[in-house]
């Protein structure tokens, strides 16, 4: 290869102004189009989020049939490793059972005691608001971000910064809401970040996404006594979402605390979606 | 019908790069190894290298962009990062393939590292100047020397399907 300064100019010009003998666009309309489409992202105007969410809607249904191959051929995969599983689990479970069945007296008791403490101080809690229970529509599985998809979108009534559970366990909020999906960004994406709780000692902090399994906590107080093991929840500061959501437990990995998770992020299948209307309440 | 077949036959190979790309945009299951990260490798950077390098043609500039789209809607990043990235590595491959006398797999490759360098810093840049959204640029690193690693193996199955492809287009 000879690189002289005209045979540099004339590939650069044949390179991104030459159209192909089939090519309709240039290199350099195409990249000139896409810094368009990437101005456009920042201005929120009524039909252009129209227009979004119908495009985003129509790529996330293609992209869920086309995936159903792939997808069925991992669920072959995991089916079959799960009958061999099948009997461990079996005994397993069988003990679990037992425990909980003399933890469920135990609940059960604490129950009557909640109500009555409950009533006494007047609050609200998360299982006193609706849920719209959501499949995820996709998983990317991306190491970068991490997100999923959900299969209802604000025509369900999802909107912008609700939480999103696992069971009765925080696991994200959803940052994109369309006509028939969303998306939501879960706790351990490193964008995260979210202001948590932390019990028995009491101590509000900042959870931020690690980008893996665990989040970093930060910005607790000084000199605190944090213990490995404390549950931490979602503390509501900022009327962000409601306190009291679980989120996972304290962890000490180096020198720093971190927050294992309850739910396993990367198992999610039905999500509850936390609406902000409380049960009873008028529409 | 012998005619027909024998285009529908050439036909169906040419498609197979768009095939690929679209498949890989649209689909999950990609070669994002969540547990293996440092096994992580992005097919779609070798795929638009390697053809736009061979032959232009086959993978038109407009699907580049449309496949981009699409990227960023199921990644959910801003829409117009993946087009502007995956045009920057067009550019580089076309620029390369105007100054090329002699095309060989190794010259591809060494050209291969430079150019996937540069599309993953703009790709960066754009996400953390412009969006605000952080990166973990460790493992955008790892992925990235997968790429370039993977480069040559993949590039030799893209030889037989090119070769494939002329076979067809002269018979």
């Amino acid at each position: 290869m000879v690189v002289s300064r005209d045979d540099f100019s004339i590939a650069i010009r044949s390179a991104f102004l030459k159209k192909g003998v089939k090519q309709k666009f240039s290199l350099l309309a195409l990249i000139i189009a896409s810094i368009i489409l990437l101005s456009l992202e920042v201005i929120n105007s009524k039909s252009l989020n129209f227009v979004r969410s119908a495009v985003k809607d129509v790529i996330y249904r293609t992209s869920f049939v086309t995936s159903i191959p792939g997808n069925s051929i991992v669920s072959a995969f995991t089916k079959i490793q799960n009958y061999f599983e099948v009997y461990e689990e079996y005994e397993t479970t069988k003990s679990k059972l037992k425990q909980l069945e003399n933890q469920q007296n135990q609940i059960n008791y604490l129950k009557i005691e909640n109500d009555k403490l409950k009533k006494i101080i007047n609050n609200t809690d998360i299982y006193s608001h609706e849920s719209i229970t959501t499949k995820v529509l996709m998983d990317k599985k991306s190491p970068f971000l991490k997100s999923v998809i959900l299969n209802k979108g604000f025509k369900s009534g999802l909107k912008r910064g609700m939480p999103v559970l696992d069971g009765s366990y925080f696991v994200g909020r959803i940052t994109e809401a369309n006509y028939l999906s969303s998306r939501v960004l879960l706790i351990n994406d490193l964008n995260s970040k979210i202001p948590v709780l932390i019990e028995p000692m009491g101590y509000q902090a900042i959870m931020s996404g690690g980008g893996d399994k665990q989040a970093l906590l930060e910005f607790l107080p000084k000199n605190h006594q944090l213990e490995v093991g404390s549950v931490v929840y979602t503390s509501g500061t900022g009327g962000v979402f409601f306190s009291g959501i679980p989120i996972g437990r304290v962890e000490l990995v180096g020198k720093k605390f971190h927050v294992k998770f309850f739910s396993d992020l990367n198992q999610l299948y039905l999500v509850n979606v936390i609406t902000s209307k409380l049960i009873g309440s008028e529409q | 019908m012998v005619l027909f077949r024998k285009s529908f036959v050439s036909r169906f190979f040419s498609l197979i790069p768009l095939l690929i790309l679209f498949f890989l945009a649209f689909n999950e299951t990609d070669f994002n190894f969540e547990k293996l990260s440092f096994l992580s490798f992005n097919l779609i950077y070798i795929v638009i290298f390697y053809w736009v390098l061979k032959n232009p043609d086959i993978l038109g500039y407009g699907f580049i962009f449309l496949a981009g789209i699409v990227n960023d809607v199921i990644i959910g990043l801003p829409i117009g990062v993946s087009p502007i990235t995956y045009l920057v590595l067009a550019g580089f491959a076309a620029y390369v393939r105007y100054l090329t006398v002699e095309p060989s797999l190794i010259y591809d490759w060494i050209v291969f590292v430079p150019s996937i360098a540069v599309t993953n810093s703009v790709y960066f840049y754009i996400l953390i100047i412009f969006f605000d959204i952080k990166v973990n640029h460790i493992a955008l690193a790892l992925n990235t020397g997968v790429t370039i690693l993977l480069y040559p193996f993949i590039g030799i199955l893209f030889n037989f399907l090119f070769k494939i492809i002329i076979v067809q287009k002269n018979v």
